[in-house]
């Protein structure tokens, strides 16, 4: 393809003319984009790392479910007491009675259920080759023939 | 209709300015949260475990499900109960990830243990690295979270994670996993999965807390981690993890 | 007992992620891919005589890409959020380069080139045809109407240059997708260098298969005359990819079986037991052997035009379904397997739910149906003729 000097080059542009519409096209798009990106975009993203910063907040927002002992222990001072006394004295009052967290904001609206102690001790103390030798475990129906387990041990101090 | 070449260039050369303007003016004047009493920097968050101590009763299991409403079949966290022969090949069972303990062991005679298992709170988290937008990363006191209205729910992450410790929320359908309670331990609190381990075998540590037990710890004991030569910085330190464990 | 598995496996493992839409996406692009390495034989390494495939080609390769996305969008679990791998796209992960392969792909390089080589047939259409098609085909023109001899020559310099630039795009556009997996050290199954290599050979493969089963069909649709000499070209170019796509796969089944790491013990098992059927007998066997027997025939001797056509279909069409064959194996495969290595799960395809068979054959569908719009919008006969 040959051109002469001049004429040459404004031919040249005339004929590739049509190329600049395509570019227009995907120039303008980007344009868009851009824009939109701008508008969209979470606030102050990448503050602390490639994350919406505001997302740590929410997650801290959560309730919670569980009061933790130190809270129970506020009111309940006499089983704390007893419990202190004992080998449940790591066990957290949660650990047996479930999340209380509501039942700590407002007593008195609250009221907890009593724990199901056909099946909650032996989860812990029912015998089995694959706990530690040293932990109290026992095969339940041999040592209690079907009584409930506080028939005799008192739970806050179980030692007997 | 005749546009000239020329106008077109133009408009196009000022949508560009314009754009570039609006997305500058957004990062500078992105909001950043009000200062409070607990300062991310000063934390750096892990968990150790001790084997030795774990009695396989579920109640963390129990616990982090009622405390982070975990839907019934996906776990946050579970125990496995392990019954290693001679030949150093384990049976391994997690009955609902123990939620409710486990059936008594019918092997005695072999070497069995339980081996509670958690989100690893990786320091160079695979999980994070893949994430196609942002949405799951490392905090930074060290908690690997998901941020649940970012995510988009394409699962790369659960895949990246060689514990296998990401689920797919079957009602948000975004991605769900141990957050090591953020939310409470923010606030002073454990959490409830060590707040309710009656053995004491699960404590969560800060590395970054100069009187905190897990000095003392890492100083005396052999520890181990899963799978090391992944090399994650995983930050959940197990006491006598036996090496069959997978 | 877990219904469905067998020995142990971490608890949220046992439900499959990635299910049979995430099969069908490396699919079509791999076809996407495929496709447009055929047209760029002829274009850029001036092999004459599949020159009757060249637009078929390049409309094979956007039918697909039009509907490669949609698997993506159907899988994710909040599609309206898809847009954020375009506001923040996380650098460190290969999914995020997507969004940006993908625009790429179809706007510089595909659409360009499909409207560079057809502008001429465009100009004009849009002064011939009457109707609700013209003002379509003005659209297509963006506004130009200059088809002189010097533009032309010009479109085609343009074109040619699209053509190059476009090969490593194609090799982006699908080899991303092997890395998504041969990048993930959590699994031994994906976890190899190869990964990224055996995808891209895998989808030339299939889209030279499947541009040649187009090229017939549409020929015997439109009751036009074969080239046989472009069949043999292309049948001779597919022998040489698949046999390169094969000796790759073999050397990692070799390279496994022979350092026999932790991993082997469990993930021969699991061929053996629950990839018995689609990796040996549908991908090895059915899928590769057979396929290139028919292939090498080919080479070796002299077959009869009739039984040389036989003989193409059936290993085209073996070969589509074999390396479909090899995508559920690498994807569905390396979620069958705990990685404990102490358990199995299983993988049970739904058939109405989202992400079920029936999505599945309707997304496989679709791009056939966009393909025949494709053809008579812009109809790639005649050819454009370059002087």
């Amino acid at each position: 393809m040959r051109y002469g000097k001049e004429m040459g080059l404004r031919r040249f542009f005339t004929d590739s003319g049509h190329l600049v519409r395509p570019a227009v096209v995907l120039l303008a798009a980007l344009g868009i984009f851009l824009i939109i990106r701008a508008l969209i975009i979470p606030k102050a993203f990448g503050q602390y790392g490639h994350y919406r910063p505001a997302a740590l907040m929410e997650i801290r927002q959560r309730p919670v479910a569980y009061a933790g002992q130190d809270q129970c222990i506020l009111c309940h001072d006499d089983e704390a007491k007893t419990r202190a006394a004992g080998k449940h004295a790591h066990v957290a009052c949660e650990a047996c009675h479930g999340p209380l967290a509501e039942h700590a904001s407002d007593p008195a609206a609250h009221v907890p259920k009593l724990p199901d102690v056909a099946n909650l001790c032996r989860r812990c103390h029912e015998k089995d080759a694959a706990k530690p030798s040293a932990f109290p475990q026992v095969a339940t129906a041999e040592h209690s023939g079907g009584m409930l387990c506080n028939s005799c041990h008192q739970p806050h101090n179980p030692h007997l | 209709m005749d546009i000239s070449r020329r106008d077109l260039f133009k408009a196009g050369g000022k949508l560009l300015v314009l754009a570039s303007a609006g997305a500058t003016l957004e990062q500078i004047t992105g909001a950043e949260p009000a200062p409070e009493a607990y300062k991310m920097a000063d934390h750096w968050w892990g968990m150790i475990v001790d084997i030795d101590k774990c009695i396989g009763c579920g109640n963390c299991v129990r616990a982090c499900s009622n405390e982070n409403h975990v839907p019934a079949g996906y776990f946050r966290t579970w125990v496995e109960r392990y019954q290693v022969g001679e030949d150093q090949q384990p049976r391994v069972d997690s009955p609902n990830g123990a939620i409710d303990g486990f059936p008594p062991n019918t092997h005695a005679g072999v070497k069995s243990f339980f081996v509670p298992k958690l989100c690893n709170q990786c320091e160079h988290s695979p999980c994070v690295q893949v994430c196609p937008v942002g949405a799951t990363f490392v905090s930074p006191d060290g908690v690997v979270l998901v941020d649940q209205t970012y995510c988009l729910g394409c699962r790369y992450c659960v895949q990246a994670c060689p514990y296998g410790c990401r689920y797919l929320h079957p009602e948000t359908k975004t991605v769900d996993k141990c957050t090591l309670c953020y939310h409470r331990i923010t606030q002073g609190l454990t959490t409830a999965c060590c707040e309710n381990c009656p053995t004491g075998a699960r404590q969560l540590v800060d590395f970054k807390n100069p009187k905190d037990p897990v000095h003392e710890f890492l100083r005396h004991n052999k520890v181990q981690v899963l799978k090391p030569y992944m090399a994650t910085g995983a930050k959940l330190y197990y006491k006598n993890l036996d090496g069959s464990v997978r | 007992m877990i219904p469905g598995v067998d020995g142990f496996m971490y608890p949220n493992e046992i439900e499959l992620q990635w299910s049979l839409l995430i099969v069908l996406y490396p699919y079509i692009t791999g076809l996407v891919a495929g496709a447009f390495i055929l047209a760029s034989l002829e274009r850029v390494f001036k092999v004459e005589a599949v020159r009757p495939t060249y637009r078929l080609a390049l409309l094979t390769a956007l039918a697909f890409l039009l509907v490669a996305p949609l698997p993506l969008q159907l899988h994710l679990g909040h599609p309206e959020r898809s847009m954020e791998m375009y506001l923040t796209p996380h650098t460190s992960s290969a999914m995020a380069m997507f969004g940006f392969v993908y625009l790429w792909y179809l706007t510089v390089v595909l659409l360009l080139e499909i409207w560079l080589d057809y502008r001429a047939d465009i100009v004009r259409m849009a002064q011939s045809t009457t109707g609700f098609m013209r003002p379509v085909y003005k659209a297509l023109t963006l506004g130009s109407e200059n088809v002189s001899p010097a533009a032309r020559r010009i479109d085609d310099k343009v074109g040619y240059t699209v053509t190059v630039i476009g090969i490593p795009s194609a090799f982006l556009l699908h080899g991303y997708v092997g890395f998504i997996f041969g990048s993930i050290k959590a699994n031994p199954w994906w976890s190899t260098p190869l990964m990224p290599i055996v995808f891209l050979f895998s989808a030339m493969t299939s889209g030279i298969a499947a541009v040649l089963l187009l090229y017939m069909a549409t020929m015997k649709v439109k009751k036009m005359p074969i080239d046989m000499r472009c069949l043999d070209t292309i049948g001779k170019y597919l022998f040489y990819t698949f046999l390169i796509d094969f000796t790759l796969e073999m050397l990692d089944l070799i390279h496994r079986t022979y350092e026999a790491d932790e991993s082997f013990r469990s993930l021969d098992f699991m061929v053996h037991t629950r990839l018995m059927f689609s990796q040996i007998i549908l991908q090895i066997l059915l899928g590769t052997l057979v396929p290139l027997a028919l292939l090498a025939a080919n080479q070796l001797w002299k077959f009869s035009e009739v039984n040389r056509r036989v003989m193409y279909v059936t290993a085209c069409l073996l070969t589509l379904v074999g390396i479909f064959a090899m995508r559920w194996n690498v994807v569905i495969g390396g979620q069958l397997f705990s990685k404990s290595f102490l358990g199995y799960t299983t993988y049970k395809v739904s058939f109405a739910e989202r992400e079920g068979l029936f999505t599945a054959v309707a997304l496989m569908i679709l791009p056939f149906v966009i393909f025949v719009v494709l053809v008579r919008l812009l109809p790639p006969w005649p050819e454009r003729k370059v002087s």
